[in-house]
């Protein structure tokens, strides 16, 4: 038989239609995966108990499954590192893009592009066996791994996500806008800051955002140096328990459908949703500000 | 400097690189008085024109030999901050290039870099600017609203008000309508005219017809020369070389 081309087209369409509908299919079985087996603790604790209850006890008798702890471990390791990695992310954007000159702005890439290759387990180590005894040492306190260690290196691992994308947000500023902006006698840094940036908004607030989803579901650095306590902190020196970290650290020894692992689920859909909400806030930005036409992403 | 020229080159050349795009060119360009830049693609008519304002400056390679005398100096003279030429030496773009800001901010916006912050002072100087440049029936209205929203005619004159908005003493234009429809044209035209009388305009356009009904002198270019400088009655009716003359009735270009 004799492919027209017509049929050609509409056999191209649908197996891209395939593709779309398969990865489509995966996540939503994901999802139902992770709600089936997280849902059956609402039979042992109630929703506002487990989210907002201080004691995280999944093993004792009888256990107490709130995790509160973990999320404000989550929330404050992400916060913290946002803190840090948001300005040295933009601003190394910034220079990379506007200012640097030709030569010094190829080698910061590839030490940025470098640095998001890195494995995390690699950072983590780093930041176990460099970071944590010189934090000890120098606060001279009981662990090195806290707050402080955790936010440090979990902003080495946004800064590449927050750079890369910052950058090509303002890579796509019309030359238009910076030529109207020097021909009005605009200086170069008057031109960054008044019109390059504001420009290029939504695509940072997007890096942003991203940057701090890749934070919050980071699980290897917080599992390596948060230091791991399932308690409310106190100190930016105290250790944490973010949600990732339980969940690695205990899913092993959590029996089969026991308790403690639908609550270990559970708290995976307390991250799905987190993880789910920045995603959408990044979408919403950057749909925001393209509408009113800012040259952007 | 004779007196009543405004900005003169003297000698210039100009590079790319190794590449010259801009051979020898000295030309007066006389005060209040519209001089249309004519020639066929790539002869250097937007190079010489952002040579005037060193617009040619964010170019990297790019390299002026000879002197472009404005105010009494050499504005590529060691001691000239690029920054203050271009305040006195205002550019309108081929395509309207707005900021994606209020129409207000638009206006606003070089001024306030210069100083200018009372309120009232600003949103004077919007009128005033939106006035001299026809939009103001148009757009009073919606001054707050996205200058992406207009049209392109309208952005172009939003282009023009920004920069009268500085209070130029030259405004230099390269093709300002070649984007436009006829009426848009028609009304740039009409305002191109109007703004002599306070501004010197130096305005390149592909358009004879254009370049024949607004302006006062015209410069013939080929390959980075300056093959005629005349009145622009004398350049349309009866060039003195045959090039020119060729280039203008249609025969190569
Ligand atoms: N940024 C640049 N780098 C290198 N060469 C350039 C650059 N801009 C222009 N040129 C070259 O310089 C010459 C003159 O260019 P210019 O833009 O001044 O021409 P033009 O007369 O304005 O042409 P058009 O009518 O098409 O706008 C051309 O040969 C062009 O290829
Ligand atoms: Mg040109």
């Amino acid at each position: 038989m004799k492919i027209t081309r017509r049929r050609k087209e509409k056999l191209i369409k649908n197996i891209f239609f395939l593709f779309a509908i398969v990865s489509l299919l995966i996540l939503f079985l994901i999802v139902l995966f992770l709600f089936r087996e997280g849902i059956p603790i609402f039979k042992e604790v109630t929703l506002w108990d487990f989210l907002f209850g201080n004691e995280w006890y999944p093993t004792y008798q009888p256990p107490s499954y709130g995790i509160w702890p973990l999320i404000v471990g989550s929330l404050i390791v992400t916060f913290f590192s946002s803190l840090i990695a948001v300005p040295i992310g933009v601003m190394s954007a910034v220079y990379i893009s506007e200012i640097a000159p030709a030569a010094l702005k190829e080698v910061l890439k590839s030490v940025i592009e470098l640095l998001a290759g890195l494995p995390s387990v690699v950072l983590g180590f780093f930041g176990m066996v460099v970071l944590a005894p010189w934090l000890q040492e120098t606060f001279d306190l009981p662990t090195g791994l806290n707050i402080v260690n955790a936010s440090l290196i979990l902003a080495l691992m946004a800064v590449p996500t927050i750079s890369s994308i910052s950058e090509d947000a303002l890579y796509a500023v019309p030359k238009e806008f910076k030529e109207a902006s020097y021909a009005l006698g605009a200086t170069k840094y008057e031109t960054i800051v008044r019109v390059i940036v504001p420009s290029a908004f939504s695509g940072i607030m997007t890096s942003v955002i991203l940057g701090m989803a890749r934070a919050i579901g980071e699980t290897m650095v917080v599992l390596m140096v948060a230091g791991g306590a399932a308690a409310i902190p106190e100190s930016l020196f105290d250790s944490v328990r973010p949600m990732p970290a339980s969940i690695a650290a205990e899913m092993g020894e959590a029996p089969f459908r026991s308790g403690h692992y639908h609550a270990l689920f559970a708290t995976g859909i307390v991250l799905f949703f987190m993880t789910l909400i920045f995603n959408l806030v990044a979408d919403y930005v950057s749909h925001k500000f393209r509408e009113e036409g800012s040259g952007t992403l | 400097m004779e007196k009543d020229s405004i900005i003169e080159t003297n000698r210039v050349h100009f590079y790319y690189g190794k590449f010259r795009a801009l051979t020898d060119i000295s030309m007066r360009f006389q005060k209040h008085r519209i001089t249309a830049l004519i020639g066929p693609s790539g002869c250097g008519k937007s190079t010489l024109l952002r040579l005037l304002n060193r617009m040619n400056d964010l170019i990297p390679e790019a390299r002026v030999e000879g002197e472009v005398v404005f105010e009494d100096r050499d504005i590529y003279g060691p001691d000239v901050d690029p920054v203050e030429i271009r305040k006195k030496i205002g550019m309108v773009f081929q395509k309207p290039n707005p900021f994606p800001k209020s129409i207000f901010n638009n206006i606003t916006f070089g001024p306030k870099l210069s100083g200018v912050a009372a309120k009232a002072d600003l949103r004077n100087l919007v009128e005033e600017s939106l006035r001299q440049a026809v939009l103001w029936d148009e757009v009073k209205d919606i001054l707050d609203r996205s200058a992406m929203a207009l049209s392109g005619g309208q952005q172009q004159r939003l282009c023009i008000a920004r920069a009268l908005a500085m209070k130029p003493d030259v405004l230099l234009m390269d093709e300002p309508t070649s984007a436009l429809d006829p009426i848009s044209t028609a009304k740039i035209e009409e305002l191109v005219e109007e703004l002599k009388k306070k501004y010197t305009i130096i305005i390149v356009t592909h358009n004879m017809q254009q370049a024949a009904r607004i302006s006062d002198m015209t410069g013939f270019f080929y390959l980075g020369r300056l093959v005629e400088y005349e009145l622009t009655e004398k350049i349309f009716t009866n060039p003195s070389v045959k090039q020119t003359e060729d280039y203008i009735t249609g025969r190569f270009g």
